[in-house]
């Protein structure tokens, strides 16, 4: 019997019109074959054309557009002014840069492994509970169904040093608590510990991750002696890998890019007494330098090189990946 | 024949990108063809971006308005605050509105760009007389010798204080109203409670959103009058900025006041007066409507926030009607912008006003509109509230009015008020002396005003 070939695969070998894709080998091809092809070709192309076109439109128009944009000045009502590198050469140049890539920088490094950390914590013990987890993963779920912006309003609520409710459960056991939203020192921690409220949905993945750990390798792993953090540290993690570095990738990238909360807090419209250099994060500095200033040539090499900077950490991070994730049925 | 496909798909995106691209352009349309003209009929679509009639004020003279424009013109309403990035977008995609609402400090980045057009032939044409109109706000909205937009409303800050805690401390009204530093920061003292954190702020002098006030009333300015020249590190505005700083260091720091201030329920019957945690505050005329709904029976002090020499004055604010390049329908426009902004729609607003409050068992206060002549005779309508505390918050939110001040308009505003904003709140943060943030703010403030100016030449 042959292997099953999926849709996709069929797809791709069809689209690219070979003889050898798709894991199976095509019957020769004789004008009324061809003919055939030919027809699935195009209504392939029919039923993609939605999403091309919006593709062409949306994404890729947009990227290029913005590759030329970085290179002229423009400010949104008069046409855009060729100018070379400036731009570019301007980015070295200007301090504020520096300072919202480190704080975009600082956020992510310790954020990334915070959020993962108590994610994965999170889902071994939901893990552990038997039927109750579906109760809790929708408890631990429902954050992540709350605006962005009301998050950030939160913030100065939650986090407020005067009497605020993190700093009324620290007075509990004799700690007074900084001005999370008002001292510069505290404002990234603040956020930081602020964005866990979020951390519902990569419960869930690795919710799902460790549901499918195959019960016979823990099996084997307890009647070897081993523990419940033996286990954990070799059998389970090595096998939620993927997962985790898909975590990884996805919250690194997110961490660069952070912006809604942090900007509603200490930007956004009636706050600007509250905005201070440590919470400049470089997608705010970026979107002041697009839609306040009209500086859209400027924004555009930022953002440019906030893509070049994105791309070079998650190289890395799938450099290390091949000798710390471990694909089940892979070669590593 | 696969590569002829490739070719002709590659063609194809191609020619697609290079016709969107078209999308981007400048618009220049002026109304250099129109006529306007106060007895004309007029027709036609007219959308206004940035205006919502969300109270009587508004509603009132919205629909005057449209009776007088007649049933010819079909106005409708993009609301909220104007969205910039929507409006410049619609401009430079050739199908912007009719008229927008703007603030009136986004006026000259919107002439310098040119969004909007000069409203010189609007107003001969309409018979508008910018005499009415009080002189700040005038020069708010005048670009390059030109009026770019009709101006409404003004905002204007009052002294607020706490009677109550004055008494207590054994400090006068005028120890708080900017007159006498050295009495206010003696004040501060003696009215500030502390219990390891802020317990009762003594004096707080809004900063950084302030600066442009204290300033003033140290006789400098942020801005040169041709909006040119940043002049941050001139030594009257670092004088002020240390003095609205040390105000914060005397009673634990920006960070305490500013963390106790937001835990305040600042619109609500727990404000600041009526739970007599606040000494006083320069703040808003907006907010004395505010303390009268929720907490009528505070004990408040009102003045004029003053300068060192004693002579009251206010930073002004407000909003302003603009044309935009492009616009379908200017006359139609022009025509709603006077008859929003003439003394009978403000008068027919305050009747409206007055007719609510009435009926709610509240005091009229009075409406600040920006049109002197309409203030007078609006202000005519304000009768005594029977209460000299809120008489006297009237009288000094007026006697405010006559003697505003504002930042001229210049090409970079936004970028201006950032920069500024941030060197203060570095200062507050002890982050940097006032001295050297504002040397080094006055350099970068300097720097975005040549480039936005050059710009403009450039352009031509």
């Amino acid at each position: 019997m042959a292997a099953p070939v999926s849709p996709a695969a069929v797809l791709a070998g069809t689209l690219a019109g070979t003889q050898e894709q798709g894991g199976f080998t095509p019957p020769p091809a004789t004008p009324a074959r061809r003919r055939a092809r030919r027809r699935n070709f195009y209504s392939a192309l029919l039923f993609l054309s939605p999403w091309i076109v919006g593709f062409l439109i949306f994404t890729l128009w947009p990227i290029l557009y913005s590759a030329y944009l970085s290179l002229t000045d423009y400010d949104v009502i008069n046409a855009p002014t060729f100018t070379g590198l400036d731009n570019y050469v301007e980015l070295t140049q200007d301090p504020k840069i520096a300072l919202a890539l480190a704080n975009s920088i600082f956020y992510t490094v310790i954020q990334v492994p915070l959020h993962i950390g108590v994610a994965l914590a999170l889902a071994l013990l939901l893990n552990r509970i038997g039927q109750a987890s579906g109760f809790f993963r929708t408890v631990f779920f429902l954050p992540n169904m709350t605006p962005p912006v009301a998050v950030g309003v939160l913030f100065l609520l939650v986090f407020n040093g005067q009497n605020g409710f993190v700093n009324l459960v620290l007075g509990w056991f004799g700690v007074a608590g900084p001005a999370w939203t008002t001292d510069p020192n505290w404002v990234k921690p603040g956020l930081i510990l602020m964005s866990l409220w979020q951390v519902g949905a990569s419960v869930v993945i690795l919710l799902a991750a460790l549901q499918s750990v195959p019960k016979e390798l823990l099996e084997s792993a307890r009647l070897d002696g081993a523990g419940f953090w033996r286990q954990t540290r070799s059998v389970t993690v090595p096998l939620i890998s993927p997962a985790l570095f898909f975590l990884v990738i996805i919250n690194t990238i997110a961490g660069f890019n952070n912006f809604t909360e942090a900007y509603t807090a200490f930007f956004g419209s009636g706050n600007s007494t509250y905005s201070n250099d440590a919470a400049l994060f470089y997608v705010i500095y970026l979107f002041q330098q697009g839609f306040e200033f009209l500086h859209m040539g400027y924004a555009s090499a930022m953002a440019w090189l906030l893509f070049l900077i994105v791309l070079a950490v998650t190289a890395v991070q799938m450099i290390v990946s091949r000798r710390l994730v471990f694909y089940e049925g892979g070669t590593q | 024949m696969a590569k002829r496909k490739v070719r002709w798909s590659i063609l194809a995106v191609v020619g697609a990108l290079a016709l969107a691209s078209c999308a981007t352009g400048s618009s220049t349309t002026t109304d250099d063809n129109i006529s306007y003209d106060p007895d004309a009929k007029l027709s036609g679509d007219l959308s206004i971006m940035g205006f919502g009639a969300s109270d009587e004020v508004a509603a009132t003279r919205l629909e005057r308005t449209e009776e007088m424009l007649g049933a010819d013109v079909k106005v409708s309403l993009v609301e909220g605050d104007l969205d910039i990035q929507q409006f410049l977008s619609a401009v430079a995609a050739g199908d912007p509105p009719e008229l927008v609402y703007a603030d009136r400090a986004q006026i000259g980045s919107f002439a310098a760009r040119g969004a909007i057009i000069p409203l010189d032939k609007c107003i001969s044409g309409e018979n508008i007389d910018t005499e009415q109109y009080r002189d700040p706000a005038i020069d708010q909205v005048t670009f390059n010798d030109s009026i770019y937009g009709i101006p409404e409303f003004n905002q204007v800050e009052v002294t607020m204080a706490n009677t109550s805690l004055l008494e207590a401390a054994g400090v006068t009204l005028d120890d708080v109203n900017g007159s006498d530093w050295a009495a206010m920061s003696d004040a501060n003292q003696k009215l500030a409670v502390s219990d390891g954190g802020v317990a009762v702020i003594g004096v707080d002098p809004k900063l950084p959103e302030f600066l442009p006030l204290w300033a003033a009333g140290n006789g400098g300015a942020l801005l040169s009058d041709d909006g040119k020249t940043a002049q941050l590190a001139d030594p009257a505005v670092v004088e002020a900025l240390e003095f609205g700083v040390g105000l914060y260091d005397a009673q634990g720091g920006f960070a305490a006041v500013k963390a106790f201030r937001d835990s305040a329920d600042f619109f609500g019957a727990g404000n600041q007066f009526a739970t007599n945690t606040l000494g006083a505050m320069p703040m808003e005329q907006w907010y004395i409507n505010v303390l009268n709904d929720v907490s009528p029976d505070a004990t408040i002090s009102f003045d004029t926030v003053r300068d060192t020499q004693g002579k009251p004055l206010a930073f002004a604010g407000g909003s302003a009607w603009a044309i935009p390049a492009g616009s379908d329908n200017p006359a139609a426009a022009c025509r709603f912008a006077r008859t929003m902004t003439e003394v009978d729609a403000w008068l027919a607003a305050a009747q409206a006003r007055i007719d609510i409050r009435t009926e709610e068992g509240k005091p009229f206060t009075g409406i600040l509109t920006g049109n002197e002549t309409a203030d007078e005779q609006v202000r005519a309508l304000v009768q005594p509230t029977g209460s000299a505390q809120w008489d006297s918050a009237i009288e000094a939110m007026y006697e405010a009015n006559d003697n505003t001040f504002t930042l001229p308009p210049n090409p970079a505003d936004a970028e201006f008020e950032t920069i500024w904003q941030d060197a203060v709140n570095r200062v507050l943060n002890g982050q940097d002396t006032a001295q050297a943030a504002l040397e080094d703010a006055s350099d970068k403030a300097q720097e975005a005003l040549d480039k936005a100016w050059a710009d403009i030449e450039n352009k031509g």
